[in-house]
């Protein structure tokens, strides 16, 4: 976090000086081991076993939060008889389809409850099916440097639609609850086992889950902080997960001081999920609506109409977003334009989009403040799909290496792309900086916090909102007058925001107001309880719906935190509703009391009828502690008084997930998809239904192979961002970390010949780059599975072009994803490692072919400009 | 040419004042400013809180315009040091900030420190006994050095990673403004030491003579540059770059005086926490500088962070040289007399 997150950095230390434990869990130490009071280096890609192995140290010691869990968490439900554990069957759970190494999830149901997702759909979840939580909290929108996230095909946020309340056991007892369940999935995740697999010693694993215990409970709570480490992975949904079971579990979640907080890769990427830059949602966690399943607007949103939980009033946020956006138009009998919504018709993720392109089937393609020729996964697989484009739009501040591969990449060295063969057009319009715009930024917290121009743009610069207002504008002048039908989603479209200045800068204030949306009579909303599906109400996104109450950009509010209480409402805005703490009704006990004086927060005033605090509360205000729904309640109304978690159908938090996920229940430790050690756990080496793109630009390193004894895993320093564009280009930055390099033990510096400063190749079998060496303690080899492992580390920041230059580390890596939102497992890969520089030009390619020979892998042979067809699973 | 007044503490070797050595209560009023000038200012760079993000180093070129250059200085080129993350290497006249990062390690497996709980009433369990001396181990730099909230351990290899933010420590005697023969170092209203280099002459005397080697002549230009604390701010009421940059506290700019009792708190914190290799550098106006405008809490000797251990202002021996010097002259004067006088009879 230091290491890349150095501003935010400064509250854990405010957070040490106060007092509190700072535990740094990575396999490397970096700055922020160097500040944190304990480092605990574990084997890339073995954060389940480790989270695992505290979760299993709870339920052993009965150290969970008991009241906390029986009242707040599922664990009282009772599961279906024919649900079977990862170790009944060996590192499967029921249900899996060898064939589609794909779930059926129909076992992994609470008992007698029926569940509306129809099996076999798994992968077209409603809002409600997901199984994460809307919010920096939910594993859902986890991180996605770059934007690089997918997600199933459709997928919302919040509970699954349960049919009725599960079964419960409120003793905990039953075989079958949730919570012996859980103990059993957990038992072998020892001490022993945790050293076995994340190389961890047993004395400094206690230590972890003493400290980590001992700090959780009625006066005490204690927060998970993480970022791509735990997202860039082929289960990294799951990771998120065991971390949600473990804060459960320990009573974290909805109180001051817990929390599992996401940090995000770029400034405003909370932003840029919750108003998405993703395909398969809209904006507020909405699906996107599928082609074949979502025809009439009514099948759009039966699923969510009929559940328990705020997604049940997604009708009135849909009509509303449809309102914003196609105003006048949008009626009651045209379905509120529903109809002129884009459509999936199967995935259309960022990689998968990659391999298409390679096909030659993507016609064009827009960049905007991003560089996959060197910041993506397998960087040379992006590059060959801009290579196969008709056209490519490049919005960024610097001419980056996205703009320029058709003459200098590094396929033009080796010759497998030539410049006079790649056919793309390349626009590249610069764009303007944070300073020279006005707009928000959505931090982690969900924090909008405004920011105003300084100054102009220079030359051609312009905004993202510049550039698309006047697009969308010029497209309109030309399609005006059309009578062709298709035409008319654009034509319809509100598109009439007032701009200023020389530049005719359309308005972002006007453009928040829209998001925040309108009522009947034209005014700002206070919030999204007033949102209506009948469509007198307009709103751009549900979930930021308030930020412009009052006709006052709360955004842009800066009372500083002296002259207000420790939550600073005042400060900027944070969605929903300004909550600053989510589902904080869990911070007070069934009997809405606080849990204890030190903790309290949320708390049920009995005098005032209603839940009291510094904080808004994440409850319906007035609804009593001990309000038992009516029969035949809806949405919210169906939430008892002792339902914290208002998102879920059910109310609770889930320690285990019934449905909505792709790959199990419950997190399991799998070894990533290329691994050198065997599973020590299961026969099952990898996630069995993790996502594999398979063709000749995308080779995989096969598990425990000879050929690749090394793992290696990628990152950022703090001088640089991403991949480069902002900070290779600039003097000041460059000259704090010029050079590329890969940080190796003194272990295996002395097994390989490796010199400090001397130059290193890595090979993959996707390709061979070249590094400066970094010898350094630092970088430790770990004990596995009865052998020595070594980590790699290699930060990705740099390309072709800028101040700075040097091979792409991005290059080295291949693409394998997780199966429920298509992060790729960036964070952990194999390789090997020799002293020296790399071949060039064609050599190289016969270097890498080399390898792969020795590995017993495909050829990675390419055709004319670098296609190669999109090969089935065998 | 120098000038040194016959009143010179330099020239009579008679300091009561301490002009060229040891404390100086008010060292801005002492170079003639009015009464009503401002308090003395300066930055305490609290080290065991620098992340070594390096903000101050950015924030500084940024500012004061100063151009890229590599570990040796030399302008507008680049290059890796392997010296951990430092690719700075040193202050000089275009890095008037730099980030020192010092890895050490050591060979044994320390028992862990224990993983406080402060402030935990009930249900606190000590996670660990006491931490266990190991008499074998070497009293080195990073054995007894080792400070518990920052210790870290990897199982057979302790690792400490330091990390600190070295300045211009704008001296109380600050022997660059001493030797300088244009007038274009001078002392401030705020009792910084700052170079003009409108005026500066490309003579190059204060580079020896600064004892911590920061001030550094520009290679292509002759002039010497260096940490202004950035006076033109503070002239218009903004603290320094670096500070406002620094995303951790861990370098303050304020009123000296403030400073150096924040500072004594800090360090009385962290003995109290058991960190024993914690100490102040630059505090003590007893030193050989008389104490410094810029001071440092480290966590280790100041060797390690590349830091003089003994910084002695290089003008404090002057009256002694004078004096040396005056004798000398007489002599000769007195050979030179009397050989006349000799003559005479």
């Amino acid at each position: 976090m230091a290491e890349a997150h150095p501003v935010g950095f400064q509250w854990v230390m405010e957070a040490k000086a106060r007092g509190a434990t700072v535990i740094h869990v990575d396999p490397r130490f970096t700055r922020t081991s160097a500040l944190a009071d304990l480092h605990v280096p574990l084997r890339a890609g073995s954060d389940i076993a480790f989270l695992g192995g505290l979760i299993n140290y709870v339920l052993q010691h009965e150290l969970e939060f008991r009241e906390y869990v029986a009242a707040y968490t599922n664990a009282a439900a009772i599961l279906r008889e024919d649900f079977q554990d990862t170790e009944d069957l060996d590192g499967l759970f029921s249900g899996y389809d060898p064939e589609q190494g794909k779930y059926d999830e129909t076992t992994w149901q609470y008992e007698g409850v029926e569940v509306t997702a129809a099996a076999g759909q798994r992968q077209s979840p409603k809002p409600g099916a997901s199984g994460a939580s809307v919010g920096a909290e939910s594993g859902q929108d986890s991180d996605a440097e770059e934007h690089e996230q997918g997600a199933s095909e459709q997928s919302g946020s919040g509970g699954i639609p349960v049919g009725g309340k599960p079964r419960r056991d409120e003793t905990l007892q039953h075989p079958r609850c949730v919570f012996q369940v859980l103990k059993r999935h957990y038992a072998r995740y020892t001490p022993e086992m945790v050293h076995e697999v994340c190389g961890i010693e047993p004395q400094l694993f206690l230590k972890v889950a003493e400290a980590l215990t001992s700090n959780s409970g009625r006066e005490r709570t204690s927060a998970f902080v993480y970022s791509v480490g735990w997202t860039h992975h082929t289960v990294g949904v799951q990771y998120i997960r065991a971390a949600s079971v473990l804060q459960a579990l320990l009573g974290n979640m909805g109180r001051p001081g817990g929390g599992i907080l996401a940090l995000r890769g770029h400034a405003s990427i909370q932003g840029s999920t919750d108003i998405p830059t993703l395909y398969n949602i809209l904006p507020g966690y909405i699906p996107m609506p599928h082609a074949r399943e979502d025809a009439s607007f009514d099948d759009f949103i039966a699923e969510a109409a009929g559940s328990v939980g705020y997604w049940g009033n997604m009708k009135k946020y849909a009509v509303s977003l449809l309102k914003a956006w196609w105003g006048d138009a949008a009626q009651p009998e045209n379905d509120f334009c529903f109809g002129y919504l884009p459509r999936l018709t199967g995935d259309h993720s960022s990689y998968q989009t990659v391999a298409q392109q390679i096909q030659g089937t993507v016609p064009g393609y827009f960049l905007v403040g991003e560089n996959p020729a060197v910041g993506h996964a397998n960087a040379k697989m992006a590059r060959l799909g801009l290579a196969n484009l008709e056209w490519l739009v490049v919005r960024d501040l610097q001419l980056i290496e996205s703009a320029t591969f058709w003459e200098s990449g590094p396929e033009i060295e080796t010759g497998e792309l030539t410049t006079e063969g790649i056919g793309t057009e390349v626009f590249f319009l610069p764009a303007a900086a944070h300073v020279e715009k006005d707009g928000s930024f959505t931090n982690t917290q969900r924090l909008l916090q405004w920011h105003s121009q300084a100054v102009e743009p220079p030359g051609d610069c312009r905004s993202d909102l510049w550039f698309y207002f006047h697009l969308g504008r010029l497209i309109r002048e030309k399609l005006a007058g059309s009578t062709d039908p298709r035409d008319r989603p654009i034509l319809d479209l509100t598109w009439d925001y007032p701009t200023h200045g020389p530049l005719a800068e359309p308005s972002a204030h006007g453009v928040l107001r829209e998001i925040s949306g309108t009522g009947p009579d034209g005014t700002a909303v206070d919030g999204y309880t007033a949102l209506k599906d009948d469509g007198s109400t307009s709103c751009g996104c549900w979930i930021y719906s308030g930020v412009f109450a009052d006709e006052v950009n709360q955004a842009n509010r800066k009372k500083p935190h002296l002259e207000q209480d420790l939550v600073a409402a005042e400060w900027g805005w944070a969605w929903p509703m300004n909550r600053r703490i989510l589902y904080n009704r869990a911070s007070a006990d069934p009997d809405g009391k606080p849990w204890s004086e030190r903790k309290k927060y949320v708390y049920w005033d009995e005098d005032a009828g209603r839940w009291s605090g510094p904080d808004v509360p994440d409850f319906q205000a007035t609804k009593r502690p001990d309000h038992v729904p009516p029969e035949g309640a809806e949405a919210e109304d169906a939430l008892g008084g002792t339902d914290p978690f208002i998102m879920q159908g059910d109310g609770k938090a889930w320690l285990f997930v019934p449905a909505g996920l792709a790959d199990g229940p419950m997190p399991t430790h799998y070894e990533p998809a290329e691994s050198p050690v065997p599973n020590p756990l299961y026969s099952r080496q990898a996630n069995p239904s993790r996502k594999e793109l398979r063709g000749a630009w995308n080779r995989a390193n096969p598990a425990m192979s000879d050929a690749f004894p090394f793992v290696v895993t990628t990152y950022r320093l703090t001088e640089h961002h991403t991949a480069g564009g902002m900070s290779r280009t600039l003097e000041y930055l460059a000259e704090l970390q010029p050079e590329f390099f890969c940080e190796v033990s003194p272990q295996l510096a002395a097994e390989r010949g490796l010199e400090h400063l001397g130059w290193a190749t890595l090979v993959s079998t996707r390709s061979a780059i070249e590094a400066r060496v970094l010898v350094t303690e630092r970088m430790r080899p770990l004990r596995v599975a009865g052998r020595e492992v070594h980590q790699i580390g290699l930060p990705y920041h740099w390309g072709k072009n800028g101040i700075t230059t040097g091979d792409s580390a991005n290059d080295l890596l291949g693409v394998v994803m997780d199966p429920n939102v298509h992060i790729q497992e960036s964070k952990v890969a194999t390789c090997d490692i020799r002293p020296g520089r790399r071949p060039r030009g064609p050599e190289l390619v016969e270097f890498v072919e080399g390898y792969r020979r020795r590995a017993g892998v495909a050829s990675g042979r390419l055709g004319p400009n670098g296609r190669a067809p999109i090969e089935e699973r065998s | 040419m120098t000038t040194i007044s016959s009143a010179s503490a330099a020239f009579t070797g008679e300091d009561p004042g301490n002009r060229l050595f040891g404390p100086v209560p008010d060292v801005t009023g002492d170079r003639g400013y009015a009464d009503d000038h401002p308090a003395r200012v300066g930055f305490f760079t609290d080290t065991s809180v620098c992340i070594g993000c390096k903000a101050c180093e950015v924030a500084c070129k940024e500012w004061n315009l100063l151009p890229m250059d590599d570990a040796e200085g030399t302008v507008d080129a680049l290059g890796l040091t392997g010296a951990s993350y430092d690719n700075t290497g040193m202050l000089g006249a275009n890095s008037w900030r730099h980030v020192a990062f010092v890895e050490q390690s050591r060979a044994v497996d320390l028992p862990m420190p224990t993983v406080g709980l402060p402030g935990a009433a009930g249900g606190q369990r000590p996670l660990e006994d006491p931490p266990v001396v190991h008499p074998q181990v070497p009293a080195s730099a990073t054995t007894a050095e080792q400070s518990a909230p920052l210790q870290t351990s990897s199982g057979d290899r302790e690792i400490r990673w330091l990390m600190s933010s070295d300045v211009c420590k704008h001296c109380t005697h600050a022997a660059c403004l001493d030797v300088c023969p244009t007038g274009s170092l001078f002392r401030t209203e705020f009792g910084t030491v700052v170079v003009q280099e409108d005026i500066c002459n490309g003579c190059g005397y204060c580079v020896p003579a600064c004892p911590y080697g920061v001030i550094d002549q520009r290679q292509d230009d002759g002039r010497v540059f260096k940490c202004t604390l950035c006076y033109d701010r503070l002239t218009d009421g903004l603290q320094p770059a670096c500070a406002s940059a620094c995303p951790t506290e861990s370098i303050q700019f304020g009123d000296l005086d403030a400073l150096q009792a924040r500072a004594d708190e800090r360090l009385a914190a962290l003995q109290a926490k058991g960190v024993e290799g914690a100490r102040l550098y630059g505090r003590d106006e007893t030193d050989g500088v008389g104490g410094a405008g810029a001071f440092f809490l480290l966590l280790d000797e100041p060797e390690v962070y590349g830091l003089p251990p003994d910084p002695v202002v290089t003008t404090r021996d002057l009256p002694a040289m004078w004096k040396s010097v005056g004798a000398g002259a007489a002599m000769v004067l007195g050979l030179v007399a009397s050989a006349f006088v000799g003559r005479r009879r």
